[in-house]
């Protein structure tokens, strides 16, 4: 992976900015010794490290406008950083960078519940959000599985989602209001409580921009009533194909589920061997379909789902008869990650997201592939949405294996692609999948999404290295080719 | 010289496109046209007419996807979702009678360039929250893309949001995909009668914040009320406050009767079947109580939204000051207000209770040179308005696509 050429003359005068900065943020809240700079040399895709060369943890949106103003005009690159819980190495720092962690912005700012919605500072974590405005029956709905630790900060940069976002959306359309610091210092704020900000949508357009151009300092977000109940089938297949035929047909019941989840055989197997969830250990593909709502709707409608499992050819069905019975079976599936890592030294998980029908296909695939590499997979899908994660076993201590991981991962992206879908679901590009991006548009495409980043940045200055493939300056995009011609189709009518 | 172009497909729409950039000669980008007169007028010698890019390409109602040109009329598409038992969750209004135009006229690439919602924006989103994928040129004359055909996807910028609710000022779309949804089973209104403003803000926010997973919160005040075509509405003879609740069928009984419970205290309630909800929330998608043969095209028209809790007193404080009328959707936060005529549409007066109650205003409805005198959107702060200028210019440098339809000069 290459990064962006450290810049030796920014690096010398490292003694100059540490004092700036200390200027801008008092105490502990400048970081230079090397030591400790080492806690933030990955984020979670460890696989790629680099101390930053300072951090800096601001506590209010003027020293981040302050410390953005100085390396605005000191040409230094700044890195973005919230928990560090990405997995596409989102906030993987950068020789010659600057680190701005945003861990000390963990306040809830304001509670309204009769707008429903939370002003909360970025630092603050996911689950957070929902601990601060449970007693009154509250939560946020999107759900990563890091949640304990990813902050909302960091959910907004890469536009989370989780396992209910198939019905309940992703960050993007879970949010209402920003306030965001542009690397020049200024400070924008952007929506607020009510929906639909004005003039162009550049809350959408921040929201999974992965730290390029803006640094986010305080989100309001929706919050919802917590559903009444909630209950879950766990549904087992002798083959993927069945059960993958059985999510078309639920949503082409007309049902959208909370969580719709498949597991493949070495997934079950290992989630069973983690946390002893109950699964089956005879089927080959495994269904969690939650639904969630009044009892009666929720009653109701998991008839529904049980007489098309059943029509489906499900060789096992249970529905959950009790809240801690609901619980053990997302159990398993929360603990996919964890429980395949105890099954192998190290693991890869990737990110694609497919068109829901072609799944069989793109599993069949990945499974010659992973002949084809020799590295066992197991496979956790988020199944009512299409976002796949294939993970890939290997041994990060005999040789090449982790070149082999990352080229399966990359042919297994390229697969997904090839059928229709996109590179990235949830976790982002990062420095991860950005030399993949000419998987999916062409030039043209990456020349457009690189003038909106010049439009925030000219001088490259937030996140460099992240997401696009070549980075290019803002002049050079910014040229335009013009051949004079004829009029078009001249012979169509005017007036 | 001026001209008409109307491109076939995506390529003739860039070469129109490029066409006009080494002219630089401004154009105005239009679907069907039906909301051409939305935003500031325009004046631009070329119209480039989308109409001709009409159709739809994909659509998988199992994958609940649909792609489609930006000229296919909404009409079209709603046709084909409903043999599907499909529809856009986001329930797009049909600006056409507001605008004194016709009903039902519109294109699907209007309704995500303006970003239309209706009623249900409260739960399913709107427009920006369902657009997927998009394809289209740049004014500089280059297609590219942004998104693809699945939920869930966050590679590269999310330029589809930029998309909507750009009035055609940074590209021409050419191909849309979006998320359509299951139609919902069953539908039950429950109406409280006789609720003050505030008193109905307050009981739409506490809807709102039960787990009921309602999909319609509206207010008519009495006036309004008595000129709509549901006749329970009509006859109450007061204000009617209007919940909505879709879903299967055990599930809206339910959540119907806790509703009912919950208004009951207030006032009277009524409870509307299928057939009259549908006619009702129709009407609310689509304001046609502001329809501008209702009101007179004279009276201006203005788009609030706000802060839901705060709806109520900025709607008070308005209609204190100038003759006018309003009507209440999304719990309060969206408010709809028909104003006396008057040469600047009280937009001061109209911004100053905004601004107080957080939020923005659009001038939906006005003559032609009142649209040109006071600003049709919401105007932004220095740091903000410099930002969206720079963003029009990474996609239209030259500023020839709808130049100045949303902010004079950009």
């Amino acid at each position: 992976m290459q990064m962006p050429e450290p810049d030796q003359a920014v690096i010398g005068r490292r003694r100059e900015l540490i004092q700036a900065l200390q200027r801008i943020v008092a105490g502990e809240g400048v970081i230079y010794d090397e030591a400790a700079l080492k806690a933030f040399e990955c984020d979670g895709l460890t696989a790629y490290r680099q101390p930053p060369m300072i951090a800096v943890l601001p506590e209010t949106t003027e020293e981040v406008s302050a410390v953005l103003r100085l390396c605005h005009e000191e040409g230094v690159k700044v890195v973005p950083r919230g928990a560090g819980t990405s997995l596409s190495g989102g906030a993987l720092p950068l020789a010659d960078g600057v680190l701005l962690g945003m861990g000390k912005f963990n306040r809830v700012l304001e509670i309204d519940y009769e707008n429903r919605c939370a002003v909360v500072q970025p630092g603050v974590t996911n689950l957070g959000i929902t601990h601060a405005v449970q007693d009154e029956g509250f939560y946020y709905a999107p759900d990563p599985s890091s949640q304990i630790a990813c902050t909302i900060g960091g959910n907004v940069a890469e536009n989370s989602g989780g396992v209910h976002c198939l019905k309940y959306g992703l960050t993007t359309n879970n949010i209402l209001g920003l306030e965001c610091v542009l690397i020049t210092g200024e400070v924008i704020r952007i929506g607020g409580k009510h929906l639909d900000s004005e003039g162009y949508d550049m809350m959408g357009l921040l929201t999974g921009s992965e730290g390029l151009l803006g640094v986010v300092t305080e989100v309001t977000v929706r919050i919802l009533k917590k559903p009444e109940t909630a209950r879950a089938l766990l549904v087992g297949f002798q083959d993927l194909e069945k059960a993958g035929d059985c999510v078309a047909k639920v949503i082409a019941a007309g049902v959208i589920p909370a969580g719709m989840e498949m597991m493949d055989r070495p997934a079950i197997h290992a989630a069973e061997a983690f946390c002893q969830a109950g699964y089956p250990m005879d089927v080959e593909a495994l269904l969690i379909v939650e639904l969630d709502g009044p009892a009666a709707e929720v009653d109701h409608l998991i008839d529904v789902v049980r007489g098309i499992s059943e029509s489906c050819g499900a060789v096992s069905v249970r529905v959950s008869e009790s809240e801690e019975e609901r619980l053990s079976f997302w159990a398993g599936r929360k603990a996919a990650f964890p429980a395949v890592g105890r099954i192998s030294p190290d693991y890869y998980c990737m990110d694609g997201t497919i068109p829901r029908h072609k799944l069989p296909h793109v599993l069949t695939r990945i499974s010659e592939l992973s002949e084809h590499y020799g590295l066992r997979v197991a496979n956790v899908f988020h199944a009512g949405d299409g976002n796949l994660h294939p993970l890939i076993l290997y041994d990060a201590n005999q040789p090449n294996e982790l070149e082999r991981a990352e080229d399966f991962g990359s042919d297994i992206l390229k697969l997904c692609v090839e059928v229709g879908g996109v590179l990235t679901g949830e976790h982002g590009v990062g420095v991860e999948k950005r030399d993949l991006m000419g998987e999916m548009f062409s030039k043209a495409d990456l020349d457009q999404q690189q003038r909106v980043k010049c439009a925030f940045d000219p001088d490259g200055l937030l996140n460099p290295g992240k997401v696009f493939p070549t980075l290019h300056r803002c002049a050079e995009l910014g040229r335009m080719h013009i051949s004079r011609g004829q009029m078009p189709f001249p012979d169509l009518p005017r007036f | 010289m001026s001209g008409l172009l109307k491109p076939a497909d995506a390529e003739q729409a860039r070469e129109a496109i490029a066409w006009a950039v080494a002219e630089e000669t401004p154009v105005e980008i239009r679907g069907r046209g039906s909301k051409a007169s939305l935003g500031r007028p325009q004046q631009t010698d070329y119209q480039i007419d989308l109409s001709g890019l009409s159709g739809i390409s994909l659509y998988e109602p199992d994958e609940l996807v649909m792609s489609a040109g930006p000229g296919t009329p909404l009409a079209e598409i709603e046709a084909a979702l409903a043999e599907h038992n499909q529809e856009l969750a986001f329930e797009p209004a049909d600006y056409g009678p507001l605008l004194g135009v016709a009903a039902e006229a519109g294109s699907i690439g209007g309704v995500f360039a303006c970003n239309l919602a209706g009623p249900r924006r409260i739960k399913a989103g709107a427009a920006r929250d369902h657009f997927l994928g998009v394809h289209g040129v740049s004014g500089r004359g280059e297609a590219f893309k942004s998104g693809g055909r699945v939920v869930k996807n966050v590679t590269g910028y999310d330029l589809c949001k930029l998309m909507t609710g750009s009035y055609g000022t940074l590209a021409a779309m050419t191909d849309l995909t979006f998320k359509v949804l299951p139609l919902p089973e069953k539908t039950r209104t429950v109406l409280a009668l006789g609720l003050q403003d505030e008193a109905a803000v307050a009981l739409m926010c506490e809807a709102a914040g039960s787990p009921h997973e309602v999909s319609g919160l509206a207010h008519l005040p009495g006036p309004v009320a008595a000129r709509s075509g549901v006749s329970y509405v009509a006859g109450a003879g007061t204000s009617v406050t209007a919940i909505r609740v879709e879903g299967p069928g055990p599930s809206v009984e339910y959540r119907c009767d806790a509703l009912k419970q919950m208004a009951s205290g207030k006032g009277a309630v009524e409870e509307l079947h299928s057939h009259n909800s549908a006619a009702l929330w129709r009407e609310i998608r689509d304001v046609t109580a502001f329809a501008a043969d209702a009101v007179g095209s004279e009276r201006p028209l203005w788009r609030l939204s706000v802060t839901p809790t705060n709806g109520a007193e900025a709607a008070k404080k308005i209609q204190d000051q100038a003759e006018g009328e309003a009507v209440f959707d999304w719990a309060g936060g969206l408010i709809w207000l028909s104003l006396a005529a008057a040469d600047d549409a009280h937009a001061d007066l109209v911004r100053g209770a905004v601004a107080a109650a957080g939020g923005h205003a659009t001038l939906v409805r006005a003559a032609d040179a009142v649209r040109a005198a006071v600003s049709v959107f919401q105007p932004q702060p220095a740091a903000l308005a410099a930002l969206s200028a720079r963003v029009k210019d990474s996609f239209d440098p030259r500023r020839i696509l709808n130049p100045g339809r949303m902010y004079p000069g950009v």
